[in-house]
């Protein structure tokens, strides 16, 4: 009922092309990043912005980064993670190394660093399609994990890779509190989104998706799959590279190469699948799913197993989790091949509609 | 030159074992176009089932005999492995035909975590030994030519025998059995195949059995090497590229491809990494597979893929 564009007539092309074409939405999504900014400090304790929110919202960054790539030009990455430490230890190494380097900057360095990383083994698209470039993205995973483990360069010396940073600040503002980390990557996250989210609907972002649907047929009609191919892995590749910077210096503070294994790229690859390819808001779905449903099971779990008179081990809750987590992810693919996004956009269809089925 | 060849013949061993996992994942892939990652953890599923039950069966039913336990749990482990398959098709793979292969594949990732997580709970999570009776004494060979012989384990031994064995008669179940023949057909085209009344599901079935018992196979042998235990579950991470190299459709690529990857592995291990600070074995088999596919996008002996607009 309150959810229709009855009478919201569009007078120029822009007013037609804009993100939220619908008032509802752009009143929605208003409410909703005020909320986030003013609502969520107010009310949310300190657990929940360390262990659910940050987590969150750097995630959500990493997934969108890989959804431009897997999402929007169809190349399959497994190595994410090996771009989020090449992102975290660059700028890790401009951060410390030179004095007097703001954060941002080496974050975004860091970014850029990742954005190289990419390009390098993204060449190989030019040539592999599918699975094979998916197992071949592992050796940029495998690579990297290997690197920063073993030259002592990039880690300063230190002992098995592990690293810290502290003293963060923005645009001098220091960043010690939960509440002021969240925020900033509130702002960060909400930056690259718009961002991302203009560049997949101008013409790269098309030629990306000519590219995924059949790339013989687009290179037939002029777009470059040398440039869409390259492009989109650079593009990905810096938004997980700073998702990677944020990851090290925001949320762990002190991190080692295990922080950005190979179990974190498949847990970015099951956000993007989940929450949707192809779609930015997806990507945020896939998060949230992501990082909440461990916590929830944690939880959960210890609680059902006393209803039922049995106390459950840790490691059982463990094993249980791995479990439920691995049917769930099975479940999703064959009720929603394309994710919660879909169902967002069902939902909202039938919204429009409502009262009528049709 | 005696160390050399010792390096040379240790991983060519090695390879093989490499090959027997990767053996998992190509079958499946002609069989059904999936690529599955839950090889891996159907190998340590299948040596976990294999560990306790030759623990389980002398205690409950109360006999002493060595071999007749082993040939009990291998029995007992081979069912639930058909089991396992019987599942995987019923519940997943037969939900999601026509899918794309990157949703099969999230697929199979998630198959990964539950038999991960399923195979603990049910078999426990500590470190169990399978022990078949391979010998573990060392063989010297070639002690008149080199000083001090060539150094060969003779478990790598008797492992790539069975390897081999393994491999000749998966090509003469293909080749020579009607059953290898329907699977061949409903490798070479789904549709074809099912139109000239092969059941696609029994088909899935038994490749997903086939697939559980070279996976039977590889956890036994691994299992008998370094202990069935957690990290049993990532030689499918090292078989990747091996399956990758030799070309996703063939079942001689993946013998070859192991060959050459366990090879390249040691020798690099020893002559360049050295040099570099060490480890690198595991990123060689990768990084050798990311230049392989630059030249031959197929892999060494897969098909060739052709694009129709």
């Amino acid at each position: 009922m309150l959810y229709r564009e009855n009478g919201q007539f569009k007078t120029a092309y822009a007013a037609d092309q804009q993100i939220f074409p619908i008032a509802q939405d752009r009143i929605g999504i208003l409410l909703l990043i005020a909320f986030a900014v003013v609502g969520v400090p107010l009310l949310a304790d300190e657990y929940l912005f360390r262990a659910i929110l940050i987590p969150f919202l750097i995630l959500s960054l990493a997934a969108l980064g890989l959804n431009i790539l897997v999402g929007y030009c169809g190349q399959i990455s497994l190595g994410t993670g090996a771009f989020m430490a090449v992102g975290a230890y660059a700028a890790y190494n401009f951060f410390s190394r030179i004095d007097g380097m703001p954060m941002i900057v080496a974050m975004l360095l860091g970014g850029f660093c990742a954005m190289l990383a990419g390009i390098v083994f993204g060449i190989p698209s030019l040539r592999i399609k599918g699975l094979y470039l998916a197992v071949a993205t592992l050796a940029a995973q495998f690579f990297w994990d290997w690197a920063f483990l073993r030259i002592k360069w990039f880690t300063r010396e230190s002992a098995s890779g592990s690293v810290s940073v502290s003293n963060l600040s923005f645009f001098g503002i220091s960043l010690d509190s939960p509440a002021e980390k969240y925020l900033f990557c509130l702002f960060v996250v909400m930056v690259f989104a718009l961002a991302a989210k203009n560049l997949v609907r101008s013409h790269i972002g098309r030629e990306w998706m000519a590219i995924r649907d059949m790339d013989v047929a687009a290179s037939v009609i002029g777009i470059r799959p040398v440039y869409a191919k390259l492009t989109a892995f650079a593009v990905s590749s810096f938004i997980v590279g700073v998702a990677g910077a944020m990851w090290g210096f925001i949320h762990l503070g002190a991190w080692e190469p295990a922080a950005f294994s190979i179990d974190r790229s498949f847990q970015l690859l099951f956000m993007v699948i989940i929450g949707g390819l192809g779609s930015i808001m997806g990507s945020f779905f896939g998060a949230a799913f992501i990082v909440v449903l461990p916590i929830f099971l944690n939880q959960a779990l210890p609680v059902l197993g006393g209803l039922v008179g049995v106390d459950i081990s840790t490691a059982a809750i463990a094993h249980t989790e791995l479990m439920i987590f691995g049917a769930l992810i099975v479940f999703f693919l064959i009720v929603e091949p394309h994710g919660l996004a879909r169902l967002w956009s069902i939902g909202k269809e039938k919204m429009r509609l409502w009262p009528f089925p049709h | 030159m005696g160390f050399f060849l010792e390096t040379l013949i240790g991983g060519l061993m090695t390879g093989m074992l490499y090959s027997l996992v990767a053996l998992g994942f190509v079958l499946i892939f002609k069989a059904s176009g999936v690529f599955n990652f839950a090889q891996g953890a159907m190998v340590l599923f299948a040596a976990l089932a294999m560990a306790r039950f030759s623990e389980w069966f002398p205690a409950l039913l109360g006999f002493d005999s060595k071999l007749l336990a082993n040939l009990l749990a291998f029995a007992a482990a081979m069912a639930v492995m058909v089991a396992v398959a019987w599942a995987i098709e019923r519940l997943v793979l037969g939900k999601l035909v026509n899918q794309e292969g990157i949703t099969l594949l999230m697929a199979t990732l998630g198959i990964t975590y539950f038999i991960d997580g399923f195979g603990q709970t049910l078999f426990g999570s500590d470190i169990y030994k399978i022990d078949v009776g391979l010998p573990k004494d060392p063989l010297f060979l070639l002690e008149s030519v080199f000083q001090g012989g060539v150094l060969v384990n003779k478990e790598d031994l008797y492992a790539a025998v069975i390897a081999a064995l393994l491999v000749v008669a998966l090509s003469m179940f293909f080749q020579y059995t009607s059953t290898g023949r329907a699977l061949r057909a409903v490798a070479d085209d789904h549709q074809a195949a099912q139109s000239i009344g092969i059941p696609l599901n029994r088909i899935w079935v038994i490749v997903w059995s086939v697939a559980g018992f070279t996976a039977l196979v590889a956890g036994i042998i691994w299992g008998s090497k370094l202990g069935v235990q957690f990290s049993l579950s990532l030689v499918a991470l090292k078989a990747l590229p091996v399956v990758i190299l030799g070309g996703l459709t063939s079942v001689p690529g993946a013998i070859i491809g192991g060959l050459i990857i366990g090879v390249g592995e040691k020798l690099s291990e020893v002559y360049i990494g050295s040099q570099i600070g060490g480890g690198i074995e595991i990123w060689f088999g990768y990084v050798l597979v990311l230049f392989v596919l630059l030249v031959r996008p197929q892999g060494l002996f897969g098909e060739k893929i052709i694009d129709r607009v």
